[in-house]
């Protein structure tokens, strides 16, 4: 479990807090979460308590081809919510529709109460919800400290004019940096400030994107598969981050295919088959849904899904099950 | 042969007004292929533009600001009309909608219906528009000799527009300095590697480059105007050649880079006019006339282009490193 010096966030003027007692604070938060969800039905579509995201209709379809046909979704303010299901379920195209990447055949979906449906992806991003890609996109020929002032919001310096004029923006520029040094030094990264993205590894990029995400101090986190090919050591302390974020109050919603990375972190499952929501739940019971199990049949025949050798399966290194689960939670 | 000459055209090509003039074009073309990642194959018909505009607005007797405007206007509302279509779509679609544009420009400039305005394809005089640019002057007329350089003070090819289109180099690499190294010239970096991860930081990629596509126009309207005031409006001299020896300049000097495209043009020109003076001089005119060497002239350049972006495809002053990065 990482340490809680690496739990610690940058608050809104750049510099660090202490943030109270984060040891403490981490294990109340997800049991208040559990609490909160435990009262929940678990069908698809099941109203949340505080819904920060309320999706409904949401169809798209490629061709004759239907890749996702959500009838209603929300998602808890505050809360991990995981959102797993095979390969081709649907689920970054449902991340592309929500973020304004891609445009839905059908369907509306509100952010904060506020319809979001048509509205372009940079402002989906401004509005506070931003999303990071499956394949990584690192900027690789810019540095890795360029890349992280690129995510920051509020630089005058962005417009032509102002860009013109040093004394508009260096200021601002100055806060930008620190920001984004805290951030590195939390990821880890710190010591990669001055290389091209371009020369990081697949992991390292991916926290890079996920650190960059944070710039803008978004309220709600989307992560398409931010454990996918990175390596085991780095997956620990990528969970622990994901955590932290909740326990400071960032809504987070990511993606997964592999249900055994979520189920020590996420408060709430939804589970995709075919463009569905097939099952909502906590992770715990979700694993043992009959729909789920169908819907998981296809890739792993007769397996039980709370086998850990599962894992073992889709991780090149098999140490990494062993470090992931109890004391994360 | 004429060492002393040829050396001394050399070194006169390398400050010559066409030189500042290209070096401008690829200033702007690199604000959009360096900075931005923009292909515009139509960069002449800025330049092309930009000349129409000061020049047909001074023979109607407008002044030498207003005539600029016009001709910066004309440069804003082209690069309006090819980037609102193209912009939001695949980067080759800029790429072919520019080359088909600045023809356009090209054939409109020359057809017949426009002699009046434009003079068709025989174009515009030169003495027909220069006299409000060369009474700006503050030289006196008549000649001077600096080393081994003479040229008139005002008329035509002259110290004063070599000293205007050098200034206006400066200012544009003043220019492209500071917003390269800006937070505005961070955003276009990104964009020109990956637009959709600007966008989701909440970038509004379209007007960026839009503001690029602009910007690097208008520089590219008053190389233009740089270009044609030693000589005249001929629609037939700015067009797809002329975009390809721009694009040739860039990535000579190096995309990306303040200077490049200025070293960039001073060496295509110069080393253009040491080849075909060394070669008149040399090879007999039973093995090639003078008409062959102009033309074996544009094959080097060719060639050279080609070995350019085969072996130093960051030009001369480029970073490797950051080009060995595989981008994606
Ligand atoms: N741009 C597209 N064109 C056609 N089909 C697509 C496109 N994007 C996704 N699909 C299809 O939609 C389905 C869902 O894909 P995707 O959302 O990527 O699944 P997941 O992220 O759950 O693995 C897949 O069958 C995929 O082939
Ligand atoms: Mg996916």
């Amino acid at each position: 479990m990482p340490t809680d010096r690496s739990h610690r966030q940058p608050d809104e003027a750049g510099a660090p807090t202490t943030h109270g007692a984060t040891a403490v604070a981490v294990p109340s938060r997800a049991d208040e979460l559990r609490d909160r969800f435990a009262g929940l039905d678990r069908v698809p579509g099941v109203p949340k308590p505080d819904p920060i995201v309320v999706a409904d209709h949401v169809t798209r379809h490629f061709g004759g081809m239907t890749a996702v046909d959500v009838d209603h979704l929300e998602v808890e303010r505050g809360a991990i919510t995981a959102l797993i299901g095979p390969n081709g379920a649907g689920k970054t195209t449902l991340f592309n529709l929500l973020t304004g990447f891609d445009k839905p055949s059908t369907g509306t979906w509100t952010f904060e109460g506020r319809s979001l449906s048509g509205t372009p992806a940079a402002k989906v991003s401004r509005s506070g919800m931003v999303r990071t890609f499956q394949l990584t996109k690192a900027l690789s020929r810019m540095t890795v400290i360029e890349n992280m002032r690129l995510g920051a919001t509020g630089q005058p310096g962005e417009n032509l004019g102002a860009a013109l004029i040093p004394g508009l923006w260096r200021s601002r520029e100055r806060e930008i940096t620190a920001q984004a040094e805290e951030l590195l030094a939390r990821f880890k990264l710190d010591t990669k400030r001055d290389d091209f993205a371009g020369s990081l590894s697949g992991g390292q990029r991916k926290l890079l994107e996920m650190a960059r995400a944070l710039m803008s101090k978004p309220t709600m986190v989307m992560l398409d598969e931010p454990m996918a090919g990175v390596n085991p050591a780095l997956t620990q302390s990528l969970l622990g981050h994901i955590q932290s974020l909740r326990d400071e109050g960032t809504t987070v919603l990511f993606v997964e295919h592999d249900m055994h990375m979520v189920r020590h972190i996420s408060d709430w499952v939804v589970v995709m088959a075919e463009g569905r929501i097939v099952a909502e739940g906590p992770p715990q019971s979700v694993m043992n849904d009959q729909a789920v199990i169908d819907a998981y049949l296809g890739a792993h025949h007769g397996t039980d899904l709370g086998d850990d050798s599962l894992l073992d399966e889709a991780e090149p290194a098999p140490g990494a099950t062993d470090t992931t689960p109890e004391g994360t939670r | 042969m004429d060492w002393t000459r040829i050396l001394t055209n050399v070194v006169g090509e390398l400050v010559a007004p066409t030189t500042a003039a290209y070096a401008l074009a690829a200033i702007g073309l690199n604000v959009h292929f360096g900075l931005t990642g923009l292909l515009n194959f139509g960069q002449a018909g800025f330049m092309l533009l930009g000349a129409y505009g000061f020049a047909i607005s001074t023979i109607a007797g407008w002044p030498i600001w207003a005539a600029l405007l016009v001709a910066i206007a004309c440069a804003v509302v082209f690069g309006l009309v090819l980037g609102i279509p193209t912009l939001k779509l695949r980067g080759d679609y800029l790429a072919i909608v520019t080359i088909a544009a600045a023809e356009i420009v090209r054939i409109i400039g020359r057809s017949t219906a426009l002699t009046d305005l434009t003079g068709a394809s025989s174009g515009l005089r030169g003495n027909s528009y220069k006299e409000s640019f060369q009474a700006l002057s503050p030289f006196p007329d008549g000649n001077t000799a600096i080393g081994p350089l003479e040229y008139s003070n005002n008329s035509s090819n002259s110290w004063w527009i070599r000293i205007v289109g050098w200034v206006l180099v400066a200012l544009a690499c003043l220019l492209v300095w500071r917003l390269k190294n800006s937070p505005w010239g961070r955003v276009l970096k990104g964009i020109r590697e990956d637009e959709d991860a600007v966008r989701s930081l909440g970038k509004n990629v379209y007007a960026y480059k839009m503001q690029a596509l602009v910007l690097g126009g208008v520089i590219g309207a008053v190389a233009g105007i740089i270009y044609v005031l030693p000589r005249a409006v001929q629609p037939d001299s700015m067009g797809r050649p002329m975009t390809f020896f721009v694009w040739t300049i860039l990535l000579l000097g190096g995309a990306a880079t303040v200077f490049g495209p200025v070293l960039g043009s001073m060496i295509f020109w110069g080393a253009l006019l040491l080849i075909k003076s060394v070669m008149r001089s040399t090879v007999p005119a039973e093995v090639m006339g003078t008409q062959q060497i102009e033309q074996f002239g544009w094959i080097v350049v060719g060639v050279t282009l080609m070995l350019l972006v085969i072996f130093r495809p960051q030009g001369m002053l480029g970073d490797k490193k950051e080009l060995a990065i595989n981008a994606h």
